[in-house]
């Protein structure tokens, strides 16, 4: 499990669950590398900030992580960790492979989650 | 202890690296209010670098520990650390300073310690922009699996980038060193290490003129500089070693900074504006290390007091 503080993800059920209850959120699939920490950082500062948006982390090497996040079409392409998805009515909205920045994120809570 | 709707402080620490971490451990001892913040996440680069070997009482850790253990230490002495911290504005002119952050508010304190670090130097090319995380990556730990039995570029000539280089032949098929001179910067001994692993090729001068793909990086294209010729070299990743330049665009013109960027201080770590210090990577140095940086924010953070100290007796001196 993923030492951060915010909520995992830990099955495909969960991910599921999110995807077709129309869920906002964004989900950092990562390890706790030198990339990934940053971004986990970032989505916690912003948790507070954004109430009707739900904040997860899945860990890279999990099973769930292969089941779901690594296997949308929109991560294909990346080859930089963590992996970021962000979920709303029902379907991926934005993606994106790397460390971001905290004004990176807001950008796409401010404009996809909105 | 929520702090963060405090307004008055009596240092602000800008930047929470080792530097700035040092600092506030030595400001809280000293019961100082002290508030650090940072734009990104706390640690600086420590929280970068995977392993850390020559910090010394500390074998082997990552650096996310040790940052970890260094504001654990800070928070213990009264310190409110902030991360994701934006300062939209300071002025560092006055007797008192304000420090502007966004989402958080208004800050004042008479002592600004700027600890502002470093951020990877890019090469500026729009093509490194779009394939970040498309096969260009700044970190071989990270990223190195992804590149299992490809070809792949580091670009670099210190000791990071050869160091890295030879860290990535676990994964990759071959790797091709790129760098912009003829003689690398690194240690010999990075050099003697790289060269013989067979895995390891090397391409000398060359500029880095663009990356081409189609969504993922296929190829680097550069000039080789004696010649003047382009030289394709098919890559599926490429990975940036290519140094750190000082976090301080936005001093220009609050504090005095040198050619380079880097923020100009004394033996003290002073300023040339009262009250304002400087620490770590950002400031006009030659050797940039954790252990440099704690022992520039021990050293800012004990100028820091002595201020403080001489500020509070000019203020009674002038009362009575």
């Amino acid at each position: 499990m993923l030492q951060t503080n915010l909520k995992h993800v830990q099955s495909t059920a969960e991910f599921n669950a999110l995807l077709s209850g129309g869920e906002k959120a964004a989900i950092v699939c990562g390890r706790m590398g030198p990339m990934c920490i940053p971004v986990y950082g970032v989505m916690e500062t912003l948790e507070s900030k954004y109430p009707d948006v739900k904040f997860f982390d899945m860990e890279f090497d999990a099973p769930v992580a292969r089941e779901t996040v690594r296997a949308l079409p929109d991560v294909q392409s990346f080859y930089g960790l963590p992996f970021t998805v962000y979920l709303k009515d029902g379907k991926v909205v934005a993606a994106t492979g790397g460390i971001q920045s905290k004004a990176q994120v807001k950008d796409i809570l401010d404009g996809k989650l909105s | 202890m929520d702090t963060h709707d405090r307004s008055e402080w009596d240092v602000i620490v800008i930047g929470a690296g080792a530097a700035g971490l040092t600092a506030g451990i030595y400001l809280g001892r000293a019961r100082q209010k002290t508030l650090i913040l940072d734009h990104a996440t706390v640690g600086g680069q420590m929280i970068l670098t995977y392993a850390v070997a020559n910090y010394p009482g500390v074998l082997e850790a990552s650096g996310a520990s040790i940052v970890h253990t260094m504001r654990q230490q800070a928070e213990a002495v009264g310190c409110t650390v902030m991360g994701n911290a934006d300062v939209l504005r300071v002025d560092l002119r006055g007797d008192t300073k304000i420090v502007e952050v966004d989402d958080e508010g208004t800050f004042t304190a008479p002592v600004v310690i700027l600890a502002t670090g470093g951020i990877p130097r890019r090469l500026g090319l729009d093509s490194e922009e779009a394939f970040q995380a498309r096969g260009i990556s700044y970190c071989a730990t990270c990223d190195g699996d992804f590149f299992t039995d490809q070809d792949i570029v580091v670009i670099g000539g210190g000791n990071s980038a050869l160091e890295e280089a030879v860290s990535l032949t676990k994964y990759a098929s071959s790797v091709t060193v790129i760098h912009e001179f003829e003689e690398f910067q690194a240690q010999p001994w990075a050099v003697e290490e790289a060269r013989k692993n067979p895995k390891v090729r090397f391409l000398m001068a060359q500029e880095v003129v663009e990356f081409v793909g189609d969504g993922t990086l296929a190829a680097v294209v550069t000039r080789d500089k004696r010649s003047d010729e382009l030289v394709r070299t098919e890559a599926n990743g490429a990975f940036l070693f290519i140094g750190y330049v000082p976090n301080t665009r936005w001093l220009e013109g609050v504090v005095a900074l040198n050619s380079r960027g880097e923020i100009v201080a004394d033996e003290d770590l002073r300023t040339d504006v009262p009250g304002v210090f400087a620490a770590g990577d950002a400031r006009a140095k030659r050797y940039r290390q954790i252990t440099t940086a704690v022992a520039d924010g021990t050293v800012a953070a004990l100028s820091a007091i002595a201020y403080l100290t001489e500020r509070a007796r000019g203020a009674v001196d002038s009362a009575a």
